[in-house]
């Protein structure tokens, strides 16, 4: 008997339904980024600002009785502002090469040949970055909101602000899902990682710098429709303080995300396949 | 008799306003089936169809009993799919690779990593599965190519070029992997290989595609004993009225170019019918000899080329 016989056999055991490859995809995706201590130090660094905060919860709700410490819904609005820089690091350092990568290595084509569809795909890959940026904004401020309530010892802060959950969530949601989409589409659009994120710094500081250069020019706030994380600040705003006074630019700048998002989806409907056919 | 493993009805696939596949209709038996024709045939073409990735403009296509484009994802589960093309995921090892593709078709974690190993054995990498794939040779990467498809343990192989830029030695242990599959392993396999000899040694049934129609299909036994016999022969003088005037009596003939003729006798045709033919041109036969009917002769027919223009070209 040749040696390799003996390293085959048909294979008796379970095989799962159809319909969880996403889940795969996504557990893979998430435990890689785990092992490089660059990427574990990125993620400790993006806590730091949560342990600031903790912090400032701690005295207001215990020690100093100052308004400075005293916790707000501006608080928890601060610091998912805060975290802005953070979701910029961890959207380029995971999501650059979600896709680039399995397109310059031509693994879209072994990832399609198996029993997934191409939704299970994005889903799987969008998972991955959602939930490491869920973890720097979403469940922190969660955690704020927690400790905000041991510290004080009563549950009299989120029954005061019947609001804050809803909207930490939504502000989180906001940013975890329009990062990671955009990402991903950008990533879809190349063979290089490297690239894909030089594509995401440009749309997020060049679209950003613009706007303020054109809004300091023409005096029309309406310019920040131009810079997708500047349109997202002012829905965030929007979210912990109420519709502001210009409601027109509010629906605009809804519209402006929603368009964003609907030309990220149909890049990557697009560009995600097994085979590129060239017409 | 077994169902056919893959059933083609009417199948044409088009690019654009390019027509890669014709109205291909044909079925394919369980066993090893080599899939030949030349660059652009369609070859790949029919493959990525029959999983699924590329519909079809018309005509449908069954795969181990499935219709592919009702149920592709139940056809995937059972089907394994060797590219032409490098394919691995970056910085994996060989085994977490084997055994992510493993999961990716539905194997448990545990048992997906169990037999990642076990294929890695099987096609040769057992020593080096810890490597980073990057760091592989082309022959080291066809065989992990072949593990990934391998892992789940498919009814059905689809191998495009599993040979392409292997050393001699490589070439003939991917061979021998690929015969041993199946024969022993009873896996059908479709093969599809610019190399005559690979699906020759391989395969026991042939499905010839020329310019995105079937040009012949059948066991490769029952190809090459067809009606006739062959026959190399060498000449002097009026060579061209010669080739001229056995084409001209229904005789096949290939191979001006080499020196050595090889011609086809019907079967109702004697033998003599070469002499006279030459006798009637003033030829001198200076050598005649029964040759083995080949591939390559199948191949030629089927494209209805010379066969030193099959030889010489990349199909």
């Amino acid at each position: 008997m040749p040696i390799h016989d003996q390293g085959y056999r048909h294979y008796a055991g379970d095989r799962a339904l159809h319909g969880r490859g996403w889940w795969v995809i996504a557990r893979h995706g998430m435990v890689a980024p785990l092992r490089e201590r660059r990427f574990l130090a990125l993620l400790l660094f993006a806590w730091s600002p949560f342990a600031v905060h903790a912090v400032q919860l701690y005295l207001g709700a215990t020690l100093v009785r100052s308004a400075f410490f005293v916790a707000t819904e501006e608080t928890f609005h601060t610091f998912l502002s805060q975290q802005r820089l953070f979701v910029f690091f961890i959207t380029i350092y995971v999501g650059a090469g979600l896709i680039a990568s399995d397109r310059q290595s031509n693994a879209l084509q072994v990832y399609l040949s198996k029993p997934i569809t191409r939704h299970d795909y994005i889903g799987g890959k969008l998972l991955t970055l959602a939930m490491f940026l869920a973890a720097v904004t979403w469940i922190p401020a969660m955690l704020l909101l927690l400790l905000q309530i041991l510290f004080s010892g009563s549950l009299d802060f989120v029954l005061d602000h019947p609001r804050l959950v809803p909207a930490i969530t939504l502000a989180a949601t906001l940013q975890v899902v329009l990062a990671a989409v955009t990402m991903l589409a950008l990533s879809s659009l190349s063979r290089s990682r490297r690239f894909a994120a030089m594509l995401y710094a440009g749309l997020v500081i060049f679209a950003g710098l613009l706007d303020t250069v054109l809004e300091g020019v023409t005096r029309n706030t309406a310019w920040m429709l131009i810079s997708p994380q500047n349109t997202l600040l002012f829905i965030i705003r929007a979210i912990f303080d109420g519709p502001p006074d210009n409601v027109a630019l509010l629906g605009s700048a809804v519209a402006a995300l929603v368009a964003l998002l609907i030309a990220c989806v149909l890049i990557l409907e697009r560009r995600v396949r097994a085979v590129d056919v060239v017409a | 008799m077994n169902e056919p493993a893959v059933v083609l009805d009417g199948v044409s696939v088009t690019y654009g306003r390019h027509e890669a596949l014709r109205n291909v209709t044909a079925e394919l038996p369980t066993g090893a089936i080599g899939l030949l024709g030349p660059n652009g045939a369609g070859k790949s073409t029919l493959i990525k169809a029959l999983l699924g990735l590329l519909p079809p403009s018309s005509g449908r296509m069954r795969v181990l009993g499935y219709d592919v484009r009702e149920s592709p994802l139940a056809i995937r589960a059972r089907v394994g799919y060797m590219p032409e093309s490098d394919a691995h995921m970056r910085g994996m090892t060989a085994v977490s690779f084997v055994a992510y593709c493993g999961e990716l078709a539905g194997l448990p974690s545990s048992n997906a990593m169990q037999r990642a190993h076990e294929v890695l054995f099987y096609v040769g990498l057992g020593e080096a599965r810890y490597r980073n794939v990057e760091t592989y040779s082309t022959g080291m990467k066809q065989r992990i190519k072949l593990a990934q498809a391998l892992v789940h343990d498919p009814d059905l192989l689809f191998l495009d070029e599993p040979t392409n830029g292997m050393d001699p030695k490589g070439r003939d242990e991917m061979l021998a992997l690929v015969r041993d599959i199946a024969t022993m392993k009873a896996i059908t396999l479709i093969l599809s290989s610019h190399l005559l000899p690979d699906v020759e040694f391989a395969c026991d049934h042939v499905l010839v595609l020329n310019r995105g129609a079937v040009a012949a299909q059948g066991p490769i036994a029952t190809l090459k004993g067809t009606s006739g016999r062959v026959f190399e022969l060498r000449v002097k003088g009026g060579n061209a009225s010669f080739l001229d005037a056995i084409r001209a009596e229904g005789l096949g003939c290939d191979g001006e170019t080499t020196g050595v003729l090889r011609v086809y006798v019907p079967e109702q045709r004697p033998t003599q019918a070469l002499f006279q033919i030459a006798a009637q041109h003033g030829v001198q036969v200076r050598h005649l000899r029964a040759s083995v009917p080949s591939l390559e002769d199948v191949f030629a027919r089927a494209l209805g080329e010379p066969l030193d223009a099959a030889r010489g070209k990349e199909v």
